[in-house]
């Protein structure tokens, strides 16, 4: 009962402050005469009819399916790179200056490079998504894999454990809050690549729309694209947030006995 | 059965070496427990790690059944000074204890068996399901105790493992080592800088020297077996073997600030 009541109260939290500024922007922009600031009923009808209509598949669901791939692969390098990486001391010397340089590159400009080799499709939009996105992941494996507490490791090997298990039960879980922090911040950088990526070549997807309905003054599906946007933007970050919190629940109770 | 040889070992690096242990030889028959007592920073942890192998000395060596140590032994079990730490906090307990054993590739009957019986051996029962971190510091240690015992070891070191614990916890963790000892038939190394302690657990105590670290003295505790808090710490005995191991430590430390003393003189 207490547990369903706390559930209420942080879903009320989640989504109470957006439905103000919701209600208050469709109060504020009703009647608007602006030809570029429709009124929110006006984007909303066009979310409806539009949106949730044939771009659903046409747009949103390609866009969907890089950003997932595009993801998916940068945690599978930034996981995998990153433990290789923090648990060899040789290997991180050679490798932390090259990261360095690599990762000052900012993503954006790589599109024009991948469309050399990978053309306009999915593949270049899910390299740079996985290019932009795979370095906090990286560096925050390397750092949380570096941290493991070496009674722990000693520990591991006194009972002989084998390099799997080794990997799976201790230095994955020991390190996973530092790959989670890497993951979130990386959710975020996705989507914009994402949706950058689709700007510069493409032929369908969020980006690509949100720019062609603005070139063509088709204003109220230019807003109503970028709720579309923001929407999917928060699902993902609640979806993570659920994701999060299952599996570091003991990291939350272990900081919560530490504090008392 | 367990031979400590020559045993050295220097830290080095960074341009600061620490000479940790200097010469280190004694020797436990199978089935005993012994206590090893030195003071603080002597080098007691480096030279479990050692015959843990979990360190490689310097020179010298170890072994165990004849065998010299190279890595871990494979029916060694180590209780840490860090028991907290020692414990992995994403597991339950029962998990926690379980997983050597699933690494030692027992089948699952004998597992759950040997958790449950150790478990009980500590006095823990119902917290299996509990994370480490919901438990006090005694029962926490009480747990690395447990996943110790489970493991089926011969040969069991345990480092400073009631530094942290309240006096009365203390005390029914002592006689708690004495009791499993006892029923597992283990060999046992039990390091503390406390010689009270050593003398009431102890069949022998090891005295370490304070660093440069080397055995200072060995005594047979000539204790009855049944050995209980308050009958055997009033013992006269007790208080002989007690004074006897202070007297030695008193010199030690004694030495050393004598021989720091001259070498600073002569500098
Ligand atoms: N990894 C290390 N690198 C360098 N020096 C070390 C290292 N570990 C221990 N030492 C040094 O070696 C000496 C012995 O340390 P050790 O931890 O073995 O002592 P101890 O007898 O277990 O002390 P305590 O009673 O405090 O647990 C100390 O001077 C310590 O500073
Ligand atoms: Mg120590």
């Amino acid at each position: 009962m207490t547990w369903l009541l706390r559930r209420a109260t942080s879903l009320a939290f989640i989504v109470g402050l957006p439905l103000v500024v919701f209600v208050a922007l469709w109060f504020g922009t009703a009647g608007s005469t602006n030809f570029y600031l429709p009124s929110m009923q006006v984007i909303m009808d066009s979310l409806a009819s539009d949106w949730l209509g044939s771009r659903l598949g046409d747009d949103v669901l390609p866009s969907l399916a890089r950003l997932a791939m595009g993801y998916l692969l940068a945690a599978v390098l930034g996981v995998g790179l990153g433990v290789l990486v923090g648990l060899s001391r040789p290997v991180r010397q050679v490798l932390e200056p090259v990261l360095e340089f690599f990762r000052a590159i900012p993503p954006p400009v790589l599109v024009p490079v991948l469309i050399l080799f990978a053309g306009i499709g999915t593949t270049m939009k899910v390299f740079v998504i996985a290019s932009g996105a795979v370095w906090p992941i990286l560096l925050n494996s390397v750092e949380g894999v570096r941290a493991v507490d070496p009674v722990q490791l000693d520990t591991a090997r006194c009972y002989r454990f084998s390099r799997r298990a080794l990997l799976r039960r201790v230095v994955l879980p020991a390190a996973s809050p530092q790959i989670f922090a890497g993951l979130r911040q990386a959710l975020s950088i996705a989507i914009i690549l994402m949706v950058i990526s689709e700007m510069f070549a493409a032929t369908n997807g969020l980006g690509f729309a949100i720019v062609q309905l603005q070139r063509s003054f088709a204003i109220p599906e230019m807003w109503a694209g970028i709720v579309v946007l923001g929407l999917l933007g928060f699902v993902l970050s609640i979806l993570f947030r659920f994701v999060e919190d299952r599996v570091l629940a003991w990291h939350r109770g272990l900081r919560r006995a530490e504090r008392s | 059965m367990l031979e400590v040889r020559g045993l050295r070992k220097v830290y080095g690096g960074h341009g600061r070496t620490v000479e940790a242990v200097r010469d280190l030889t004694f020797e436990l028959k199978a089935g005993e427990l012994a206590c090893l007592v030195g003071p603080s920073g002597c080098g007691k942890t480096t030279l479990l790690k050692c015959i843990a192998g979990l360190l490689a000395p310097t020179s010298g060596e170890v072994s165990v059944h004849g065998q010299r140590v190279a890595g871990p032994p494979a029916d060694m079990a180590v209780v840490f000074q860090e028991y907290g730490r020692s414990l992995y906090p994403w597991m339950t307990v029962g998990a926690n204890v379980e997983l050597p054993l699933k690494e030692k590739r027992l089948v699952r009957a004998r597992r759950r068996q040997l958790v449950t019986d150790s478990l009980a051996a500590v006095g823990l029962h119902d917290v299996e399901n509990a994370y480490p971190w919901q438990l006090s510091g005694g029962m926490q240690q009480r747990v690395a105790i447990a996943r110790a015992l489970a493991y089926e070891p011969q040969v069991l070191l345990m480092d400073e493992p009631f530094a942290a614990v309240d006096a009365q916890t203390r005390a029914d963790l002592e006689d708690l080592v004495r009791s499993v000892w006892q029923r597992f038939g283990i060999t046992l190394l039990f390091v503390t800088h406390d010689i009270d302690e050593a003398v009431y657990l102890g069949e022998r105590v090891i005295v370490l020297s304070a660093s440069p670290t080397v055995v200072q003295h060995q005594v047979t505790v000539d204790l009855p077996t049944e050995r209980d808090q308050l009958a055997t710490r009033s013992l006269a005995r007790f208080a002989e073997l007690r004074a006897e191991i202070y007297q030695q430590i008193h010199q030690a430390k004694a030495a050393s600030t004598a021989d720091r003393l001259a070498a600073e003189a002569l500098a």
